[in-house]
């Protein structure tokens, strides 16, 4: 299984819904091979192996060829360190276009140019003439200006991965590790997943970056079977990427259930708080969420916002939000850890996904879990599975607006809500999605 | 035709409810207090028309038609005033053929209360007002005065037949179910325990389920449902002496199921063979309460209805949010009446239609598909949302007019000289 995000690198619900997945996945006998690109401190489980593409060594002459061609016309130079401390340190010019991340908090715009640093496997006297010697690549495992570049890399290791190890069905997720995913088919002729737990057409609305679409269609294309995490995903994979509906299934994702965690006590911001969390991205559909306090504040004067999370579009809400002058009742809180997420939950009483666009959306339900009622947007996947949620479309902000009236109005309206979803959630769980995948693991290894 | 009919000693009675609802207009809590109208009439008159096409007149002139052929024919009809008066307005037609239907004198009209509504579950004051309307409006546009009352969704208790029985009911209809009749047969007449003259209808609702639901359903082992074998179901069942209620929803014919079931095919060729059958012989309840004495007296203390496997009042009042929004609509009652404003009073009743709470229920399975089925919301939390936006804006209303009307003495007088006169 390929995937760019495992836990304790996530910064999204990637990470979260892989994790559920495999552990799911290992209690029905499934054997996981998890490479993820970065993953040296993390504690493994019962049943899945994870491995760090970031310790997989690689042959230096191939890692050279592919880092010129990462870098354009030859123009890398490879300085020797071998004198002190068996390293060889490759600079590349980050001349290569930027791909743009709308997580700003792995925004690294400053860079110019970036540094590998190999660590030699091999000793040897002349490394350069040694086709034995191997290098390993350290990925960041971010979305940074240097993603492109490192999705090609990790699919050199994947490469390597699917020679050194034996397994039966190639599981990757989302496009950063469709070409991991290629390759280890090529290399192992074993049937290959993708799982699309978002598309180029969520993150970036109608301004896709060609070259990712390209990864994306190619690896749809090359799938022996496509798992969407929503009806509205597989829509968007047979009509945006031209892929025959026959050959996505839809397996929604789940959520874990929660440990009882005592979290720290945060301090009272009132008697009724409406939160948003997510990245502040367009795609979640912040400026929503500004317009419709902007509309409560007028019949609630009482009533305190919260914005958790960080993104591109944070300096624009901030400004809106003051412009608006209703920044004494509005709180941004800029990114935060879980711990102080489960504290945001705690004191919110409603919360608040107008995204856009999102193809599943584990937020809601974790917010769900910690007994807060919520109003999400038709335009999302886990509305499919969530019937205990106020509904609304994302552009609405009087609908919105009205909703969360409604729900600071009417406390039955709020209890019904709260104990109705709280039954439902129990079944949306990762055991559910990983009999699906079972059964088409099952499908692709019979049939082949 | 002889009218004692001797060999035909099983009784058939079909009795159709008629109704639809005042639907309301989306209702945005920033809609409070800004005059916004309450009800979607727009939407309501296209409902309207497309049902009387499809449903409402084609059906009463096929009964119209097998009652000139066969006039032995008996059928009955509940018509609640909410639905008699959108017909007024959108699809008059309809009122016409139903007043031929009266005029046949093989149908018998049952009295209900107007707005469809719990009422008798508000006050029997209320409860009491919403049915003479009811009578009048039956009067007023058909010509008849009902003698047989049946409570919206078939809602029954002893003291709910009590009250009916003081307003002069001779029977009412209910549901007949297995847990309250145990050994005893829907198909007999029974009186209140109190022994005042009432006669208690226990509707079949085996047999009337055939038809509403199973008719379309091509899974069942007997589809497709065919007269002959309905009557040898029937035939099966039931002995002499029998009296057998069927209810369903007239919108069954042609709405629920669509012509191109063959639903008409099914109600033509029943009524034609029922009528020619040598066993069974077609009543209203009327005709029923002269005709049969009651084979004994029937308790029912608590609530029972028609609607959901529970068949009790969860459809309506089974999550906190329905028992709410009727709390609320409830406790208005003395301020509405306060204020004596007949416009206030009718939109206070209009908002009481049951089906408003029937939207919010958040039931799921069987029953909520069929919840689903009829609410024009997406979901039960819409449904009480643009529910209560709108009833917190009727409060709001009363209380701006009682301030109105404290400030004005004039307004008071006017009053006080009503009253004297």
């Amino acid at each position: 299984m390929f995937g760019w995000e495992f836990p304790p690198h996530i910064s999204g619900g990637l990470g979260t819904a892989c994790f559920g997945l495999t552990q799911s996945l290992a209690k029905r006998n499934i054997h996981i091979l998890f490479v993820a690109p970065k993953a040296n401190d993390h504690t493994p489980f019962k049943g899945v192996d994870v491995i760090s593409a970031s310790n997989i060594p690689v042959p230096l002459l191939s890692a050279k060829k592919n880092l010129s061609a990462i870098s354009g016309k030859g123009e890398q130079k490879i300085e020797k360190k071998e004198n002190s401390s068996k390293l060889i340190s490759i600079t590349v010019p980050a001349e290569i276009l930027p791909y743009f991340s709308s997580d700003s908090q792995f925004n690294e715009t400053t860079i110019e140019q970036w540094n590998y640093q190999f660590n030699v496997g091999r000793s040897g006297a002349s490394l350069e003439k040694d086709a034995k010697a191997q290098v390993r690549y350290p990925f960041t495992g971010g979305y940074g200006s240097r993603l492109l570049d490192e999705v090609k890399l990790y699919k050199e290791v994947a490469g390597e991965i699917a020679r050194e190890n034996s397994f039966d069905i190639i599981h990757a997720h989302d496009w950063s590790t469709y070409p991991a995913g290629i390759e280890a088919k090529k290399i192992s002729g074993k049937p290959l997943i993708i799982h699309v737990h978002a598309t180029e057409y969520d993150r970036a609305g109608e301004n896709v970056d060609q070259r990712v679409y390209e990864i994306e269609q190619s690896g749809m294309q090359k799938a022996d079977r496509i798992i969407a995490v929503s009806q509205m995903t597989k829509d968007t994979i047979t009509s945006r990427y031209h892929i025959p509906p026959i050959k996505v299934n839809v397996v929604h994702n789940g959520v874990a259930p929660k440990k009882n965690s005592s979290c720290a006590a945060m301090p009272q911001l009132g008697n009724k708080v409406v939160t948003f969390l997510g990245r502040i991205t367009q795609q979640k559909g912040p400026g929503y969420f500004v317009e419709a306090a902007h509309k409560v504040l007028q019949r609630f004067p009482e009533v305190h916002f919260i914005m958790a999370g960080s993104g591109d579009l944070l300096p624009k809400m901030i400004e809106r939000v003051a412009s608006l002058k209703i920044s004494s009742h509005f709180h941004f809180t800029g990114f935060l850890s879980s711990t102080k997420v489960d504290q945001i939950w705690s004191i919110s009483n409603i919360y608040v996904m107008p995204s856009v666009s999102e193809p599943f959306g584990i937020a809601p339900l974790e917010a769900v879990m910690a007994g807060v009622p919520v109003i999400i947007s038709n335009q999302s996947g886990v509305s499919e599975v969530v019937h205990h949620a106020i509904k609304v479309d994302f552009w609405d902000t009087e609908a919105l607006a009205s909703a969360i009236c409604n729900l600071l109005a009417y406390k039955s309206l709020t209890n019904t809500i709260r104990k109705k979803s709280e039954v439902e959630i129990k079944k949306i769980n990762w055991d559910r999605a990983a009999k699906k995948i079972n059964t088409i693991y099952h499908e692709l290894t019979t049939t082949k | 035709m002889n009218l004692r009919q001797p060999n035909k000693d099983r009784y058939l009675n079909f009795y159709f409810q008629v109704h639809q609802p005042r639907r309301l207009g989306q209702f945005s809590f920033f809609d409070i207090g800004t005059d916004r109208d309450y009800f979607d009439d727009g939407l309501n008159q296209i409902i309207m028309r497309r049902i009387a096409k499809e449903c409402y007149q084609p059906t009463n002139l096929l009964l119209l038609k097998l009652i000139g052929k066969y006039p032995q024919i008996r059928i009955t009809f509940s018509i609640s005033g909410v639905a008699l008066k959108q017909m007024e307005r959108f699809a008059p037609a309809v009122i016409e053929s139903f007043r031929m239907l009266a005029a046949t004198g093989s149908v018998e009209f049952l009295s209900e209360t107007y707005y469809h509504s719990l009422s008798a579950l508000v006050s029997p004051e209320e409860f009491v007002a919403q049915v003479q309307l009811q009578n009048k409006k039956i009067l007023e546009l058909l010509g008849v005065r009902p003698t047989v009352f049946r409570n919206t969704e078939l809602i029954y208790s002893d003291e709910i037949g009590r009250i009916v029985r003081d307003m002069g009911f001779d029977g009412i209809l209910t549901d007949g179910l297995d847990d309250l009749l145990k050994h005893r047969s829907p198909n007999h007449l029974y009186e209140h325990p109190a022994n005042n003259g009432l006669r208690l209808f226990f509707r079949n609702y085996t047999l009337s389920d055939d038809i509403a639901f199973r008719f379309v359903q091509k899974k069942m082992k007997t589809w497709p449902l065919t007269p002959e074998k309905y009557i040898q179901w029937l035939e099966s069942i039931t002995e002499k002496k029998d009296l057998i209620t069927l209810g369903l929803d007239y919108e069954t014919f042609g709405e629920h199921q669509k012509k191109e079931t063959g639903i008409f095919q099914f109600l033509e060729g029943l009524f034609a063979t029922v009528a020619r059958h040598k066993k069974y012989r077609m009543i209203t309840p009327s005709e029923a309460i002269a005709l049969l004495p009651p084979v004994d007296s029937f308790s029912i203390p608590n609530l029972i209805s028609w609607a959901d496997e529970e068949r009790d009042l969860s459809a309506w009042l089974g999550n906190e949010m329905q028992q709410d929004a009727f709390e609320t609509i409830k406790e208005l009652e003395p301020v509405v009446k306060k204020t004596g404003n007949p416009v206030m009073l009718n939109t206070w009743r209009y908002l009481q239609t049951s089906d408003h709470l029937y939207y919010i229920s958040t039931k799921k399975g069987e029953d909520g598909n069929i919840h689903n089925y009829f609410s024009p919301y997406p979901s039960p939390y819409e449904a009480f949302m643009n529910y209560m936006n709108i009833v917190s804006d009727f409060s709001l209303r009363l209380n701006n007019y009682e301030r109105a009307q404290a400030l004005d003495p004039t307004g008071r007088e006017k009053n006080t000289q009503i009253l004297v006169t």
